[in-house]
């Protein structure tokens, strides 16, 4: 499913390299976790593959399901089936959430040559799955995200990645802002998405996260790179000890 | 004081073109205001009050030449329910318009009105244009006042089942046209009015409005559809006690538009709102000149315009709120923004605020900036492409000025529109 093969990335606008070589294989059906300490290149990770502005791949490859992400615009990739779901998702003011949805999933639709969403499908089908998130409708009016809580924030992107069906889920630092029954609701909604087809890439911090969606291999990253890989009990590992002990072994 | 040897000789140049209509009730009102324009001049760059926008093309004796335009699609607001009030070239067309009757308003023509001796419109016609030649002086309003050649005097006493629509059409490379149009809304009465269409090669528009109070007047235009006329227009409103004026303005294409709002608040809890959005390309150039003097008690005004240009176009935003003494409880606000889509692109703006009051709650902003890109990354990266992605942030820009519109049926019918032109532009 997502390939990554020795990926090197330096910030644009200063001589700053952030990803050092990161090789990563998410298989379709799988979770995979990415955990480590601040600076080390996670969200970096995430940006460059769903195709921000600002960084510049000095090396290496990134493919979902063989297709070259790195060559495509970010509107492609999110067609071809790559998802984020943003840490801090952003406020835009005056774009109702429904009108945003909609163009976006037609958009995708469109792009893959597949016919468009009536206007009644989609509000059935946003409508039944905000429901499942808690989702009111008052909050589908909206603007995009503005006024939204934290909970709401994240509910909301979790459910655009519902509608939109990717490929591939990457959820970077979905936990943040977040209290236990947000977390709760967040990551079932999460779960629910979870399919022989599609994989996930999660970015997270602690373990608690973890404990509501299973991860099937968990990675640390550090200094732009995967320095160890294992289980789901190295996520505890590291809830328990700290980063310090993996680093010095993996330095 | 003597004019200027140039601007003296231009404005006489101008004068030379035109022919007062004779005869009738507004016959006094004309030669008032044929005396101010010959007193104060036509506009030149030099003057403070035209700064940013040159008036040449205005002024000039002869009209600049603009192409008749045909969009191929239906006009703004075609498929509501109104009177419709069609004007050719500035010249009524009496077989395009609907019969001039409804129930709570009474619609006349400026032409009829000349032929006779007494009418109503005679207390409005050049008087709150004459008041609105100070402190600063508007002699395109005066040049209206003398020579209009038509428009219509609307007479609002009830509360009329549909909208009053005045539908300029453009049919002459080299039309020069002059339409002065009086609205007077009785106490405790309401309407909505409609204008849309190029108008003329050349336009020149000014429209009086008084409301009385407790009346109340919502005015939607639409200046688009063309890409070469050049208009200069003038609106001049008085607010009585707890009335309401609210007025949109929506411009598109056009060479050059001056769009002049002068509104005087004299009756307390009056309330007006005045917005506008306008989207250019290029050569486009656009000034919204606003002056609006609080001179009652708890009162409130708006004015919110944005701009949204690119290619090189210019915007210009002159707005002042003048609160005078005794104006207390006065709630101003007044806010101007620019979305700058090139580095090509200009907006140029004074925003002024003189309060002479000392209870007051005023407030002004303007600002001129780029697409927000990191609203751009999110839509993107949701699969919409970045065409489309720029227009849903420029609508989402425009929104705060396009929500002023009271009628919902009307500000998606504006709203439409604009999605329509942003993806024939991309």
């Amino acid at each position: 499913m997502l390939e990554i093969k020795n990926l090197h990335v330096k910030l644009e606008e200063e001589d700053k390299q952030i990803l050092k070589g990161v090789n990563l294989t998410v298989e379709a059906g799988k979770v995979h976790a990415i955990m480590g300490p601040n600076g080390s290149g996670k969200s970096t990770l995430s940006y460059v593959l769903s195709g921000r502005d600002g960084y510049e791949v000095t090396d290496g490859e990134a493919s979902l399901a063989g297709e070259d992400l790195l060559e495509m615009e970010p509107e492609e990739r999110a067609a071809a089936g790559v998802f984020l779901a943003f840490q801090y998702p952003v406020e835009i003011p005056g774009v109702g959430n429904m009108t945003f949805l909609r163009t976006a999933v037609n958009a995708q639709r469109k792009a893959r040559g597949e016919e468009e969403l009536s206007a009644s499908d989609f509000l059935k089908e946003v409508r039944a799955k905000a429901k499942t998130l808690k989702i009111d409708a008052d909050m589908l009016k909206r603007p995009v995200n503005v006024g939204f809580s934290g909970g709401e924030k994240k509910r909301n992107e979790i459910l655009q990645m519902a509608m939109l069906e990717p490929k591939m889920c990457i959820l970077d630092e979905t936990d943040s802002g977040l209290d236990v029954d947000a977390m709760k609701l967040v990551s079932e909604g999460v779960n629910a998405l979870r399919d022989e087809g599609r994989g996930f890439l999660v970015i997270t911090h602690y373990q608690r996260l973890l404990d509501h969606i299973k991860p099937d291999v968990v990675h640390i990253m550090a200094d732009g790179r995967i320095v160890k890989t294992g289980g789901p009990e190295l996520a505890l590992e590291v809830e328990n000890n700290g980063y310090a002990d993996i680093l010095a072994e993996g330095v | 004081m003597a004019l200027a040897d140039r601007k003296q000789s231009e404005t006489e140049a101008r004068l030379a073109t035109l022919t007062m209509p004779e005869g009738g009730c507004l016959a006094e009102a004309r030669k008032a205001a044929l005396s101010r324009v010959q007193t104060l001049g036509l506009p030149g760059r030099r003057d403070e009050y035209w700064k940013y926008t040159r008036p040449d093309t205005l002024t000039a004796a002869e009209a600049p030449t603009a192409a008749v335009f045909d969009a191929g699609e239906p006009p703004m607001f075609s498929e509501f329910d109104r009177i419709k009030i069609v004007f050719v070239d500035g010249v009524f067309d009496a077989d395009a318009s609907d019969e001039l009757a409804l129930e709570g308003i009474s619609i006349d023509r400026i032409a009829d009105i000349c032929a006779k001796d007494i009418h109503w419109a005679k207390d409005l016609y050049g008087v709150l244009e004459a008041r609105g030649q100070t402190p600063v002086a508007r002699p395109l309003a005066a040049l209206n006042t003398a020579f209009a050649q038509d428009g219509v005097a609307i007479r609002v006493t009830g509360t009329p089942s549909k909208p009053v629509s005045l539908i300029y059409r453009h049919a002459s490379e080299d039309s020069d046209a002059i339409l002065h149009h009086v609205i007077r809304v009785e106490s405790g009465a309401t309407a909505t009015i409609l204008e849309n269409g190029p108008a003329a090669s050349r336009f020149n528009k000014c429209m009086e409005i008084d409301v009385a109070d407790g009346g109340s007047l919502h005015l939607v235009r639409a200046q688009g559809r063309d890409h070469e006329r050049r208009a200069a227009t003038h609106l001049f409103a008085r607010l009585g006690t707890e009335s309401v004026f609210k007025s949109f303005t929506l411009t598109v294409n056009g060479v050059l538009t001056r769009n002049e709002a002068v509104i005087e608040l004299i009756g307390d809890d009056a309330v007006a709102h005045i917005a506008g959005a306008c989207v250019g390309d290029g050569d486009f150039h656009h000034d919204d000149t606003v002056f609006i003097t609080h001179d009652a008690v708890n009162c409130e005004s708006r004015q919110v315009f944005k701009k949204v240009l690119r290619n090189g176009a210019t915007g210009v935003f002159q707005g002042k709120i003048l609160v005078k003494e005794g104006a207390q409880k006065t709630d101003g606000y007044q806010i101007s923004q620019s979305l700058l889509l090139d580095d090509d692109s200009q907006f140029l703006a004074k925003p002024e605020l003189e309060i002479y009051a000392d209870d007051v709650a005023c407030s002004h902003g303007s600002t001129s900036g780029a697409i927000d890109e990191e609203g751009l990354f999110y839509l993107r990266s949701r699969g919409v492409p970045h065409a489309e992605a720029t227009d849903l942030m420029t609508l989402a820009f425009l929104a705060e000025a396009v929500d002023e519109i009271e009628d919902a049926d009307i500000a998606a019918n504006v709203v439409d529109r604009l999605e329509g032109w942003l993806a024939r532009r991309r």
